[in-house]
């Protein structure tokens, strides 16, 4: 079994004795008896109280969360572009960098976080590397480049009972809908919240007539059905859709020429293209018949994190990233790292690092962290999905935030984009 | 018609007033110092005329501002350049640099002139410096993101927020040891003392409330809720905090919601919100608190709020992304 497991390794950044103190409480009115006996010397002996604070009794009250990550190894998308840089360390750096954090939180609350790592090759066991997991402890496991099918049935496994799992990459909709579980939590956006986000968009700029051009992979009509879905709840009306006919065909020599005749007699506003690995999206832009932006997937994307996202105090998120990963944080990074934050955010609160309790407060009302966004993300109760703002990003700048102002809704304005409560098909058990 | 043609005139004598006879002005005059976040600009405002007299080019980023104990130098946390830049206000000119460690965001000066805290955004600590020495004296290590910094009167404690990890540490600034982590709401921004030393007030961006903390105890005495009718909550992002030294008035700046929140300070209860600019983000009071200027960072001005009358008065245009405010008597 083991030899799946590519790498394991556990970063322990535990840090709790690192820092003086030993005491920390939440302000609020009413609990004074949990504050006794705490440290309440005045000042002016903070001499004696580092020593106290540093000697090995305070470490032995330390607790520990487990939290494992599980990346599926994937083969370069033979895309167009070679040159693009295809990071094999997705959401693993942005799990590292939620540890990091937490742990530094944690040496203010006696609690440490611990990251275990695992690498699934192609073709590799990822049930044995989860069973393995699980014996080992982990209830608290990041999923990264699992698909749905592989979420599925590591979640149905019944050592899978007392578990959180953490889907930070797949966006498929039926996760969010008739095969939701319990035991799974969604931190990267659904492709419908991204089709909403970008609807919304459409819609405010009145570009309505859409032109949709779907690719030949499998996770391609999805993401057009998520745009036909978000035409209908917004407004937007789809007048023409083509299915992208070079699917042997490298168009990088031929686009000039091809793509003005793919394109040809439609009267559109906007192109929106569903191509999620990248064979061909990129090359329709400027390269329509008619003089049209392009967007979905290449030119303006929905997405949760974007390297140029600089709002809401993302650039010093955006720099501390670099320094750790030496590389742009990835929107499954940021995934991964909400997961992880989440989880901290759990142990903070309620004071335990116990897995019922963590999970119940992450799932539960009060929960929210600060996550770039400028409000606050937390789980929808009816499936589980991570609420959040989306940008509308274009290479080199983002374009917009998703939801637009006027799109209203009694609850969050968030819950405008993606599955709602009234719409979902999600029944946890 | 009239009253835009005085205006003129003052803005005229604000001129006059900058070009020839700025620097011997009359005792009740004050200087405003606005720091451009996206500028790297501060621009200086004349509280008489409250018109800008100057705007100055200064490090990247310029984010927290404060005066020198003497009032004869602006401490400015240059926040892409790693530094706090330390400008002569007479002659306008950056004279040298401080050491900060790195990305400062805001600061406080101990009571003793001498002694710089620096909360370091990028760093998780807090840096201390001695101007005069210009040398890093220690640094403390504190949560996920410092950025607000409150210091009681007497200088003896030191408040820190941390945004990602939620506490404010409070910080015994003779030993330089945290004794005690008081967990806050999500993103907390700015922990402000009373005038009285009583009360040390927290602002948290998302969790979109105030915390007044009971400064002796750290135990809460009031958690302060916003709504204003029209605006979501989630737009209601609470950052900068102004409190009076009668201890009569809070006011807090509400970020997109555009509004600065007036508080009783007494009864802690909101009894009015004023319409400022947008993104309202950091405020200042005059000396003799009879006007308090808010940098509105989205629409590039500054509000000017009488606060007798509670109501905005005037938005004098800024540079690019205004953050930082301080006024110099």
């Amino acid at each position: 079994m083991t030899r799946f497991l590519a790498a394991v390794c556990v970063l322990l950044v535990a840090g709790a004795v690192l820092a003086s103190p030993s005491v920390w409480r939440e302000a609020t009115a009413g609990e004074p008896e949990e504050r006794a006996g705490q440290n309440r010397e005045p000042a002016g002996q903070g001499a004696e109280r580092k020593g106290e604070t540093r000697s090995p009794t305070a470490k032995s009250d330390v607790g520990t969360v487990n939290i494992a990550i599980l990346l599926q190894e994937m083969a370069q998308p033979v895309a167009l572009k070679e040159l693009d840089v295809f990071y094999t360390d997705v959401g693993v750096q942005g799990a590292r960098l939620g540890v990091e954090d937490n742990n530094t939180t944690g040496r203010f609350t006696n609690q440490a976080f611990e990251l275990r790592e695992v690498t699934v090759p192609i073709g590799g066991d990822t049930v044995a590397a989860f069973k393995e997991l699980v014996a080992d402890g982990s209830q608290h496991i990041i999923t990264i480049r699992l698909p749905a099918d592989d979420i599925l049935r590591l979640a149905d496994l019944p050592e899978a009972k007392d578990v959180m799992i953490y889907n930070a990459s797949a966006q498929d909709d039926r996760l969010r809908n008739d095969d939701c579980r319990a035991n799974v939590v969604h931190l990267i956006p659904s492709r419908a919240m991204l089709a909403d986000a970008l609807a919304q968009y459409l819609v405010k700029k009145r570009w309505k007539r859409w032109f949709l051009v779907i690719g030949n992979e499998a996770e391609d009509p999805l993401y057009a059905e998520a745009i036909r879905r978000a035409a209908k709840r917004f407004g937007g009306k789809i007048v023409e859709e083509r299915a992208w006919e070079y699917s042997t065909a490298d168009v990088r020599r031929t686009a000039q020429a091809e793509i003005p005749i793919f394109t040809q007699g439609v009267k559109h506003q906007i192109l929106i293209v569903a191509d999620e690995v990248g064979w061909f999206g990129d090359y329709l832009i400027y390269r329509t018949w008619d003089p049209r932006p392009v967007a979905g997937t290449q030119g303006l994307m929905p997405t949760a994190w974007h390297h140029t996202h600089e709002r809401w105090g993302s650039v010093q998120m955006q720099k501390r990233f670099r320094r750790i990963a030496g590389r742009p944080m990835t929107t499954i990074d940021y995934a991964a790292w909400i997961a992880v934050r989440a989880i901290g955010e759990g142990a903070t609160r309620t004071n335990s690092v116990e897995f019922g309790k963590i999970k119940d407060y992450m799932l539960g009302p009060e929960f929210r962290v600060a996550a770039f966004k400028g409000v606050g993300v937390s789980f929808r109760s009816w499936n589980q999905q991570l609420r959040m703002r989306i940008l509308l990003a274009e290479p080199k700048s983002v374009v917009s935030v998703s939801p637009q102002v006027g799109f209203l809704h009694p609850v969050s304005e968030m819950d405008t984009l993606g599955y709602d409560a009234p719409e979902t098909a999600c029944e946890f058990e | 018609m009239g009253r835009e043609k005085g205006m003129s005139c003052r803005t005229a004598w604000g001129v006059a007033f900058a070009l020839g006879v700025g620097l011997a002005a009359p005792a009740e005059s004050a200087t405003v110092y606005v720091s451009n976040e996206k500028d790297n600009s501060i621009t200086i405002i004349d509280t008489e005329t409250d018109t800008v007299i100057d705007t100055v080019p200064v490090g990247q980023r310029p984010r927290g501002l404060i005066m020198s104990a003497d009032n004869t130098q602006l401490y400015i946390c240059a926040s892409d350049d790693n530094r706090v830049e330390v400008m002569d206000v007479e002659t306008r000119k950056i004279i040298h640099y401080l050491p900060s460690g790195p990305d400062p965001e805001l600061f406080v000066l101990h009571p003793d002139g001498r002694t710089l805290f620096i909360a370091n955004e990028d760093d998780n600590m807090v840096t201390i410096v001695d101007v005069e020495d210009r040398t890093v004296i220690d640094e403390i290590p504190v949560g996920v993101e410092p950025e607000g910094m409150g210091l009681s009167k007497d200088g003896k404690v030191l408040v820190n927020t941390s945004e990602t990890t939620n506490m404010a540490h409070f910080i015994d600034t003779e030993t330089l040891e945290i004794f005690d982590n008081v967990l806050v709401d999500t993103r907390p921004r700015v922990a402000l003392f009373s005038a009285d030393g009583s009360q040390v007030w927290v602002s948290a961006e998302v969790g979109g409330t105030v915390r007044v903390l009971d400064a002796e105890t750290r135990e809460l005495i009031k958690k302060i809720d916003f709504e204003i009718s029209g605006v979501n909550d989630e737009a209601i992002q609470p950052v900068g905090i102004g409190l009076t030294r009668d201890g009569k008035y809070a006011f807090v700046a509400l970020g997109p919601a555009n509004r600065v929140a007036v508080i009783d300070a007494r009864k802690l209860e909101v009894v009015k919100y004023l319409l400022v600019g947008q993104r309202v983000w950091q405020l200042a009071f005059t000396p003799d608190e009879k006007k308090l200027y808010a940098t509105n960072g989205v629409s590039s001005d500054v509000s000017v709020i009488d606060v007798e009358k509670l109501k905005v008065i005037k938005s004098i245009p800024a540079g690019r992304f205004p953050w930082g405010i301080v006024v110099k008597p």
